[in-house]
């Protein structure tokens, strides 16, 4: 009996995404929307399959692109973030500009980079890098200012130096808003790439689906949608476990 | 009377314009001698926590300990606080051991003689009833639990001078009752120099050997009292007349202090 209601509680997104499929095929259907406005779930299966080779091409160059300018938004933000959090001056000296920096549309970026680096993956890379390092600074260096200080006296008498303090406690400490952030910062950055493919690439899902929607090919169109889709989420999903394994002591007191 | 251990010498301390926050401290304190400071909340016994460790220093006056003038802060402390502070990341053996990691000498020896710290950190567990506890986290800890580690981690460096900023304020009445007298033991087998701070006069009668108590801010000393009860002092004292009339007796004296 338990054993089937878990059973059940863990198919539970599964057949929630079932359901939906449904719910758009027969909606299709039943209102007899035409495909070049909006597919139904069949025809986009069948795109996902005709196209499988250009579309498997194109998911690549968004996926590597999307993981540098990642990577390059995790190095920058933890070191940034270290930086400003480890002294109270930076921390409040900076952290207006980056609340500035981040009311930013960072789509209003993409222009210029391509004047500086031309089209291709390269501002790809820098849009996703700079929507998603945001996240992690502000993550890394808020846990890090926020420190007790009490603890930092019992540690301050026996000769800590500020680093020690900053390794043993305030490191450790800003760990689970750093890997909260990962999650974030991963479908920040997707976000970034397909926005800056759609216009100033000739490679990649954005640009897949800026060109098959020009063509009114929409099963094409919403094939690219679906498999952005479980690239984000699958990358959500895995820095997500990672946090849990990474930083159990934070969930449980 | 040995010679003074801890020394302050006229010492006031203003933290900014506002004034002083302590004033006039004029004190010795014996090595091995238990004292207790209690007073209104605000009065600055923090604040004497503070100079007494050298976290800060005066703005007048000095302070020494052990026969030199404190410049800085001092390593032969070990600091507890209401708040045991234990880092969450770590099982309890590893709180124990942290300072260990940071003063020195200990800081350079740390991997070539860490199974012999661990032992030290596992008897002084031992000695608190933490046996049991020492792969625990924090977390998995009562309140109770938490303050007998903090305990520990003050006192692995085997300090010769225990601060303790009102260690049993969060605990229950018969928690604290049972720490008091860890603490009592504790004292009794290392006889380490003990500053308590407490807001509970039955805790800084029970415990102490010299009681003072401080004055509204600017906090200064208006009170010095030697408790003479016998040495080592069994929890039942507390329930006795000689104990209760003295605990009467400050409290007459504190409540002097509230309404002057
Ligand atoms: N860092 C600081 N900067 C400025 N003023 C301070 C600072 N720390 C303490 N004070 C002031 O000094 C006075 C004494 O503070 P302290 O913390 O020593 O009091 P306390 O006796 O420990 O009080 P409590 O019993 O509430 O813990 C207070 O008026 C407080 O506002
Ligand atoms: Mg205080």
């Amino acid at each position: 009996m338990t054993v089937n209601s878990k059973l059940i509680e863990r198919l539970a997104p599964w057949i929630a995404v079932v359901v939906l499929v449904m719910i758009w095929e027969v909606t299709v259907r039943l209102f007899n929307v035409p495909s070049f406005i909006f597919p139904g779930a069949l025809e986009t299966a069948q795109a996902l399959i005709t196209y499988a080779g250009p579309i498997g091409q194109h998911s690549w160059q968004t996926f590597w692109t999307t993981l540098i300018g990642f990577g390059l938004g995790v190095a920058v933000g933890l070191v940034l973030g270290f930086i400003i959090g480890s002294s109270r001056f930076l921390y409040n000296a900076c952290y207006p500009l980056l609340v500035g920096f981040n009311a930013i549309p960072k789509v209003a970026f993409v222009p210029i980079l391509v004047v500086w680096f031309g089209i291709g993956s390269v501002p790809a890379i820098l849009t996703a890098f700079l929507i998603c390092f945001f996240p992690i600074v502000v993550n890394v260096a808020t846990g890090l200012a926020t420190l007790e200080p009490e603890m930092e006296d019992v540690l301050r008498v026996l000769g800590a130096r500020r680093m020690d303090v900053l390794l043993k406690v305030g490191l450790p400490r800003s760990l689970p808003y750093f890997f909260a952030s990962l999650k974030i910062a991963i479908t920040l950055a997707f976000v970034g790439t397909v926005v800056s493919e759609t216009v100033a690439s000739n490679q990649g899902i954005g640009y897949l689906m800026m060109s098959a929607g020009s063509q009114m090919r929409m099963g094409l169109v919403f094939a690219g949608l679906l498999v952005i889709s479980a690239m984000a989420m699958v990358m959500y999903e895995l820095f997500a476990q990672l946090e849990k394994r990474m930083t159990a002591w934070a969930h449980r007191s | 009377m040995s010679a003074a251990f801890v020394r302050f010498d006229d010492v006031s301390l203003a933290y900014d314009g506002t004034g002083n926050a302590i004033e006039d401290i004029n004190l010795s304190i014996r090595e091995g001698e238990f004292v207790a400071f209690v007073g209104p909340s605000g009065c600055g016994k923090s604040t004497f926590m503070k100079l007494c460790t050298g976290l800060h220093a005066p703005t007048q006056g000095s302070v020494s300990v052990d026969g030199a003038p404190v410049t800085g802060p001092l390593k032969i402390s070990g600091m507890a606080f209401q708040n045991a502070n234990l880092l969450p990341w770590r099982t309890t053996l590893d709180n124990v051991l942290l300072p260990l990691e940071i003063v020195e000498p200990y800081r350079r020896q740390f991997r070539k003689r860490r199974e012999e710290f661990v032992g030290w950190a596992r008897s002084l567990l031992k000695t608190v009833g933490l046996a049991e506890h020492e792969n625990k986290y924090p977390w998995q800890l009562s309140g109770g639990m938490q303050q007998r580690a903090s305990i520990c981690r003050a006192l692995i460096h085997q300090p010769r001078l225990l601060m303790l900023d009102e260690p049993f304020g969060a605990l229950d009445a018969f928690t604290r009752e049972e720490l008091w007298c860890v603490l009592r033991d504790l004292w009794e087998a290392q006889r380490f120099t003990v500053v308590l701070v407490t807001h509970d006069l039955r805790e800084a009668a029970f415990l102490a050997d010299t009681v003072y108590v401080m004055s509204r801010r600017p906090g200064r000393v208006i009170e010095r009292r030697s408790i003479e009860l016998p040495r080592p002092r069994a929890l039942e004292t507390t329930y006795e007349k000689p104990f209760i009339d003295l605990v009467q007796e400050l409290r007459a004296q504190i409540g002097e202090v509230r309404s002057t």
